[in-house]
């Protein structure tokens, strides 16, 4: 699904992420650990090609990522689903046609898309707020709503950084449960976060495995999490 | 299943992924219908000034005098002479003395009627038709002047050179103030799309990482830019159009400027005004968005 061979990884001279390799089985729940400012998003970034790694080779879905395109990029992206830690939302649209917007740059017609988007807004609780503006959304309803726009295109990936940032122990909860379904349904699962007692809920219901990044590089954490 | 309130965008709708750009907009379309407009007048000068020298060479053109003046004895010798040297010159199709009648009524207009012309010594008319190629008018000048020496070349060129260097000055003009106007226009589409493309910086960077591909994002600037252009530079054209038509008519004697406008199927030419801009319009903002999203992974 995704492997990085001795990944490397800078910005400036400050080396971040230093001979990482990791490999994601199609299917599987993984959780990205470590403490803020460890390189987390930096290492999801790699992931998505937001950022191209300095050393070290990347492959996704089979395809050696330093050697796409800018449209091979874009058309990569659509099989990803992302949940960005700052929702990267366009504000002016209302949120129903932020979680469309991937169907819409992709070409699909609104109209074909309709019953998967208006189930998808219900599935993540947010029918009433659909016609709001992001802006005008709670942290919580934020996430979820990133989560739909995640998802929107049934991507076989899914990588979610902090998302469960900003929300009440409830509202994680209720944003984890949305996430183990998705894996049950055999979506591959990355979530980056610092929250450990998520991570303790999960390993409760899933089999789930702890990546820790440490001193630029990830190690499998043990089972005292 | 609830579906209240789902609003979802038509396919492809660009003016609702990218917010409204508020005075830019304006502002493009009134730059572009001020450049259509003084557009119009641009080409209404370029026909006027074809027309206009087409019409001082035809009535120019082709057509040169030899005169012949010497005592009236010597006169019927050296126009036999001038004759003949002119039907061995290359470039002449036809060479004709004007016989006493013609003369007369060239002369009329000045004299009247009953000049008695025979007994005058006015000089002998020779009129030289041209093949469309020309002769040389310098060889055949050195050539008279050594056998005839009553005979002048009257060739006309030096009064249609000036003119025609008048008529070439004002075509180029025309042609230098529609590049103008175009490059202005350019100018002003890219200024405008670079500042929309800077204001929705952020837009651009999240539909990039959404999946959208790099003309799809530019198709999002390039329809709002070539649209506006084109409404602005449709109302220019026609606003420049009826101001042509309302100029004084090209009949009343005289006066160049009078000659202004369009005749006949030269209306259809600033119809073509629009287009050019909307295409000029559309190459700017791909150019511009293409430059900005290669700063965007
Ligand atoms: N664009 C950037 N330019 C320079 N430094 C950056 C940039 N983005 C992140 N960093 C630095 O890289 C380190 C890792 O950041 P990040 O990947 O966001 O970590 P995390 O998500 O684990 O908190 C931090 O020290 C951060 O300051
Ligand atoms: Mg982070």
């Amino acid at each position: 699904m995704i492997e990085l061979s001795e990944v490397s990884y800078s910005y400036g001279d400050r080396p971040l992420l230093t001979d990482l390799s990791l490999k994601l089985a199609p299917g599987s729940f993984h959780f990205l650990t470590g403490p803020s400012g460890s390189g987390k998003t930096t290492f999801l970034k790699l992931c998505y090609l937001e950022l191209a790694a300095q050393r070290g080779r990347i492959e996704i879905f089979g395809q050696d990522a330093a050697e796409l395109n800018r449209d091979s990029v874009a058309k990569l992206r659509q099989r990803i689903g992302i949940v960005h830690q700052d929702c990267q939302f366009l504000d002016h649209l209302p949120v129903a046609e932020n979680i469309a917007l991937p169907t819409t740059v992709a070409g699909r017609s609104p109209e074909s898309e309709r019953e998967n988007i208006t189930d998808l807004i219900s599935w993540v609780g947010l029918t009433e707020r659909a016609t709001a503006r992001p802006p005008e959304l709670s942290g919580g309803e934020r996430q979820r709503a990133a989560l739909a726009r995640a998802v929107v295109m049934s991507p076989d990936l899914i990588l979610a950084d902090e998302p469960t940032g900003n929300v009440d122990w409830e509202m994680s909860t209720r944003l984890l449960q949305l996430l183990i379904q998705l894996n049950k349904l055999g979506k591959t699962v990355l979530v980056a976060t610092h929250d450990l007692a998520l991570i303790r809920q999960a390993k409760a219901q899933v089999q789930a495995r702890v990546l820790r990044l440490r001193g630029g590089t990830v190690q499998l954490a043990g089972t005292d999490l | 299943m609830k579906e209240k309130g789902l609003t979802l965008p038509a396919k492809g709708d660009p003016n609702r992924i990218v917010p409204p750009t508020g005075i830019t907009a304006l502002l493009t379309v009134f730059v572009a219908g001020a450049m259509a407009y003084l557009c119009v007048f641009a080409l209404a000068l370029l026909f006027s000034t074809d027309r206009l020298a087409d019409r001082w060479a035809d009535e120019l053109a082709r057509t040169a005098t030899v005169r012949i003046s010497a005592p009236p004895e010597q006169i019927p010798a050296q126009t036999a002479a001038a004759l003949t040297i002119l039907e061995q010159t290359p470039g002449v199709a036809d060479a004709r003395a004007l016989s006493d009648d013609e003369q007369r009524v060239l002369l009329t207009p000045w004299f009247g009627p009953d000049l008695p012309v025979e007994t005058l010594p006015l000089p002998r008319l020779i009129e030289i038709i041209e093949t469309p190629d020309g002769f040389d008018a310098e060889g055949l000048r050195l050539r008279l002047r050594a056998e005839v020496p009553g005979a002048v070349l009257d060739d006309h060129t030096r009064w249609r050179r000036p003119l025609i260097e008048a008529a070439e000055r004002l075509r180029f003009l025309g042609w230098l103030s529609v590049a103008l106007i175009g490059g202005s226009l350019a100018a002003m589409v890219t200024l405008a799309a670079s500042a929309a493309l800077s204001a929705n910086a952020r837009v651009i960077s999240v539909l990039r990482l959404i999946g959208a591909r790099d003309s799809y994002v530019a198709r999002a600037f390039t329809r709002r830019f070539t649209l506006r252009t084109l409404a602005g530079a449709g109302v220019g054209t026609i606003a420049g159009m009826v101001s042509v038509a309302l100029l004084p008519a090209s009949d009343t004697p005289g006066a160049f400027l009078s000659g202004l406008g369009f005749a006949g199927g030269e209306w259809l030419a600033p119809l073509l005004i629009p287009l050019v801009a909307g295409a000029v319009a559309f190459g700017a903002t791909r150019l511009a968005a293409m430059r900005r999203l290669r700063e965007t992974r």
